[in-house]
C-alpha cells in the first residue's frame, strides 16, 4: 500500500522522499542509488572532453575548421581551484578575418561538464544555424578548454565577433549531470559583468530544454540582442516564446 | 606594524595584522585564490608565534577592515562590551586559547556566555586559528546559547533540525509530500524552512500559506520561512501573510552585504518588524541568518587594511558580529556550497564548519550548520557522517534535513532526515523539548532518542498523505 502511495507523491517531487529505513538509517537500495548519482556527477565533472571528436563533428557543420583554445588552467585540479585561470586564455587566439564582418563567434566549452558538451553542444549549435538571418557571419567554431564561460570574452575579441555564444557544460547535480548552458554576449571584450549576458540553462533533454527549443530561445536573443544593441538584464525572450514548445 | 618571527634558521616578516591573520590560518582553497595565504608551512607556522604573542587589545586599535570605509566594522566596536573583555583583557591570542579550554574543562558555561559579548569577531577568527579540531568542539561544547520563539532551540543534549522540502518548481504538492515525510521522520524543531525556486512575491506568499496551514492543521511547534530577500519578506509582512521568521543571507564586509543588497538598517527594520508581529509563544527572537566562507570573496568584497585580502575565516567570524547585533534565533554556515574554489575538499569542509561553529557560539550566537558539498568538490557523504558526528559532539545547535541529503532545487548535498535519527541516536541527542512532547502525544517517539518506523498511511499524518495521494492520482 505505501508502495503506491509513495508512487503517487514522488509524481509530485523530484525530492527522494519515503525511501524507507534500516534501523535509522536509509535502506541499501537508497544508498546505492545515491552513491551512484553522485558518481555520475562526479565522473561528468573529471571526465576530459573528447577534443577530437566533437572538432570532427563541428567540421561537418560547413562554417569553417574548428580551432582549439585552451585556458590559462592545465588540469583539472587547477581549473577547479582557480577560476580566475579558466577565464584566460593559455594560448595564441584566432585572429579576426580580414572579410566579411564576423556577427557570431560560437565557443564550445567544457566547462564544469564535458559530458553535457559532448551531448548537446554541436546539437544545439546545428539546430541554431539555420535559424540564422542568411546574412549572419559566423566564425569558425572554438573548442575551449578548462574553460569558463569569460573565456569567450576574449575569444570574441580576437575573432572582432558582434556577439559570442558560450556553449558549457554546467555544474552536475545529483540528478542532472549533462546539463549544458548557452550564454549569449554582445561586444564581447574582457572584464564584461555577468549582467551584461544572457543565459539559456538547462538544456538537457528529455528532462530538461530539447535542443530545437534552445536553439530558438538563442536565435531569439541574439535577434533581439542586435536590435537593442545589447546583451544583458535588459534583453528578455520575446513575449510568449515557451508557448510555441 | 612589521612583525618578524624567526623558524628553523630562517626570519620570516608579516606587514599588520591582517597579513598574520592570513598566514596563520590552515590552508585553504579560498586564502589561495584571494592570494593571502601562506606561501609554505613554514610561514604558516611562523606566522602562527606571531598571532600567538599578539595582545587581544590589538584587535580594537588596529582594524582588520578599515572602520571609515566600513559599516560592519564600526558596528563591531559599537557593539563591544568592555564590561564583559575585562577578564581577558589582559591576555594575548595564544593565552586566550589557554583560558578557553580551562574554563571549558571546569564546565563553566556561564563564564564563557558573561565573555562572549567582550569578544570581537577577529579575537575569535585568530584564536581559532591556534587550536586544533578538538578544542574547536571542547570550548564549543561548553558553551550553551537558548533562543525561543515556539521552540527552544541550542539546550545541552538537544539536536534540532531544519525541515527543507525544497522543489524545482515550487510545487506545492511536491513540497508538502516532502514536509510530511520529514515529520514522519522527526524533523522540523528548528524550523520549517524552504528555499523558494522563485522570488516572485506572489509565490512566496503562497508558500508561507502553504506552510503555515500545515504547521496549524497538525498543531507543530515550529516556526516557518520561506527563505527570500528580506525586502520581499518585509512587504509580504505588510500585506498581511503569516511571517515567523524572517530570513536573510550576510556577509562580514559592507561590500559583501550589499553585494546581497542588504544593508545594516534593512537588517534593524526587520526586526523590528518581526516583534511587532508577536507571532512567537515562548519568544521573540525571530530573525534568521545564513553565511558561509568565501562570500566575501565572491563579491570581490574582501579588502582590509592597506588595500589587503582578508583571510576568508575572520571574514565570516565578522558576518557573526552582524547577526549578533540583531538577536538572531537561528544562525547557519552553509559550510560547503560555495565551491572547490574556497573549500577544496573534504578535510577543508569539516575544518571550516568547526571553526564557523566555534566562532559562532563564542560569540553568543544559536549556531547551526548546512554540512554540504558539491559535486565538483572532493568531498563526499562519508565527509559530511564525519563532520555532523563531530559537530554534535561540539554541541551543534541545529543541522539540515533533506530527503535522501539530495537538494532537488539548489542541486547539492546535505543532510538527510536520517542522518539526524543517526546523530540524535549515537549521541544521545534528543529534539527541542516542545517539539519532543508534541511527538510523544502522537505516539512517535521510539525510547528517549529514536523515533518510531511508522507506515505513512497508518501515522497521524495519514489523511494528509491519502489526499495528496488522490490528488496526484487524479491528475
Amino acid at each position: 500500500m505505501s508502495v503506491d502511495l509513495w508512487a503517487a507523491l514522488r509524481a509530485r517531487t523530484p525530492a527522494r522522499i519515503g525511501l524507507g529505513r534500516s534501523g535509522d538509517a536509509l535502506p541499501t537500495s537508497a544508498v546505492l542509488a545515491l552513491g551512484a548519482s553522485h558518481a555520475a556527477a562526479r565522473d561528468a565533472v573529471h571526465h576530459p572532453l573528447d577534443v577530437a571528436a566533437v572538432c570532427a563533428d563541428l567540421a561537418e557543420l560547413g562554417i569553417g575548421e574548428p580551432v582549439v583554445v585552451p585556458s590559462a588552467a592545465p588540469d583539472r585540479a587547477t581549473y577547479l581551484t582557480r577560476p580566475d585561470l579558466g577565464r584566460l586564455p593559455g594560448s595564441d587566439l584566432p585572429a579576426a578575418p580580414a572579410t566579411p564582418t564576423t556577427d557570431l563567434a560560437v565557443v564550445l566549452a567544457d566547462g564544469l561538464s564535458a559530458t553535457a558538451l559532448e551531448q548537446h553542444g554541436v546539437p544545439v549549435l546545428r539546430a541554431l544555424l539555420p535559424l540564422l538571418d542568411a546574412a549572419t557571419g559566423v566564425a569558425p567554431p572554438v573548442v575551449a578548454v578548462q574553460a569558463r564561460v569569460a573565456l569567450g570574452d576574449h575569444i570574441g575579441q580576437a575573432l572582432g565577433a558582434r556577439a559570442v555564444l558560450v556553449l558549457i557544460g554546467e555544474r552536475p547535480g545529483l540528478s542532472a549531470s549533462d546539463s549544458l548552458g548557452a550564454y549569449l554576449t554582445w561586444a564581447p571584450a574582457p572584464g564584461i559583468l555577468d549582467s551584461a549576458r544572457n543565459c539559456v540553462s538547462n538544456i538537457r533533454p528529455p528532462h530538461g530544454l530539447d535542443h530545437g527549443t534552445a536553439a530558438r530561445l538563442i536565435a531569439s536573443l541574439l535577434s533581439g540582442a542586435r536590435r537593442l544593441g545589447a546583451s544583458g538584464v535588459r534583453l528578455k525572450p520575446e513575449a510568449g516564446f515557451f508557448i510555441e514548445r | 606594524m612589521r612583525y618578524a618571527q624567526a623558524l628553523h634558521g630562517r626570519t620570516y616578516t608579516f606587514d599588520g595584522i591582517v597579513e598574520v591573520l592570513a598566514k596563520a590560518s590552515p590552508h585553504r582553497s579560498g586564502d589561495v585564490l584571494a592570494g593571502c595565504a601562506a606561501s609554505c608551512d613554514a610561514e604558516r607556522a611562523a606566522a602562527r608565534y606571531v598571532l600567538a604573542d599578539l595582545p587581544l587589545r590589538t584587535f580594537l586599535e588596529e582594524d582588520v577592515v578599515p572602520a571609515e570605509q566600513d559599516d560592519v566594522t564600526r558596528l563591531i566596536l559599537e557593539c563591544h562590551d568592555a564590561e564583559a573583555f575585562a577578564p581577558v583583557a589582559g591576555l594575548t591570542v595564544g593565552e586566550l586559547r589557554d583560558w578557553l579550554l580551562a574554563v571549558a574543562a571546569r564546565g563553566e558555561t556561564s563564564t564563557l556566555a558573561g565573555v562572549a559579548p567582550g569578544l570581537i569577531p577577529e579575537m575569535v577568527a585568530a584564536v581559532s586559528k591556534l587550536m586544533r579540531n578538538q578544542d574547536l568542539i571542547a570550548v564549543a561544547a561548553a558553551t550553551q546559547v537558548l533562543t525561543r520563539f515556539r521552540t527552544t532551540v541550542g539546550l545541552r543534549g538537544r539536536l534540532s533540525t531544519r525541515l527543507q522540502p525544497n522543489h524545482p518548481t515550487d510545487d506545492a504538492a511536491g513540497i508538502t509530500a516532502t514536509i510530511l515525510d520529514g515529520l514522519l521522520l522527526g524533523s522540523g524543531d528548528a524550523t520549517i524552512g524552504i528555499n523558494p525556486a522563485s522570488d516572485d512575491p506572489a509565490t512566496v506568499g503562497r508558500l508561507l500559506l502553504l506552510v503555515d496551514e500545515i504547521r496549524e492543521r497538525y498543531a507543530v511547534p515550529t516556526q516557518s520561512c520561506v527563505l527570500t530577500h528580506i525586502t520581499t519578506t518585509l512587504d509580504l509582512i505588510e500585506q498581511g501573510l503569516p511571517v515567523d521568521l524572517v530570513f536573510q543571507s550576510i556577509g562580514g564586509t559592507q561590500g559583501a552585504n550589499a553585494g546581497f543588497g542588504v544593508t545594516l538598517a534593512m537588517l534593524a527594520e526587520a526586526r523590528e518588524a518581526t516583534l511587532a508581529l508577536g507571532r512567537g509563544t515562548i519568544g521573540s527572537q525571530a530573525m534568521y541568518f545564513e553565511t558561509g566562507q568565501g562570500s566575501a570573496l565572491s563579491a570581490d568584497a574582501h579588502l582590509g587594511t592597506g588595500g589587503r585580502p582578508v583571510d576568508q575565516q575572520t571574514l565570516e567570524a565578522r558576518a557573526y558580529g552582524v547577526a549578533r547585533a540583531f538577536d538572531p534565533f537561528l544562525v547557519n554556515t552553509v559550510v560547503g556550497f560555495i565551491g572547490p574554489e574556497y573549500l577544496y575538499d573534504g578535510k577543508q569542509i569539516i575544518r571550516a564548519g568547526l571553526e564557523d561553529h566555534f566562532c559562532g557560539k563564542v560569540l553568543g550566537l544559536p549556531m547551526g550548520v548546512d554540512i554540504c558539498y558539491t559535486n565538483h568538490a572532493e568531498a563526499d557523504q562519508d565527509d559530511m557522517d564525519t563532520l555532523l558526528t563531530v559537530l554534535g559532539v561540539a554541541g551543534c545547535s541545529y543541522i539540515m534535513g533533506i530527503p535522501g541529503t539530495d537538494d532537488v532545487m539548489l542541486g547539492y548535498q546535505s543532510t538527510s532526515f536520517h542522518d539526524a535519527l543517526y546523530a540524535r541516536r549515537v549521541l544521545g541527542k534528543r529534539p527541542a523539548p516542545e517539539f519532543e512532547a508534541w511527538l510523544d502525544g502522537l505516539g512517535m517517539l521510539d525510547g528517549p532518542t529514536g523515533v518510531r518506523a511508522l507506515e505513512p498511511a497508518l501515522s497521524p499524518f495519514g489523511e494528509g498523505f491519502a489526499a495528496l495521494s488522490a490528488g496526484s492520482a487524479g491528475r
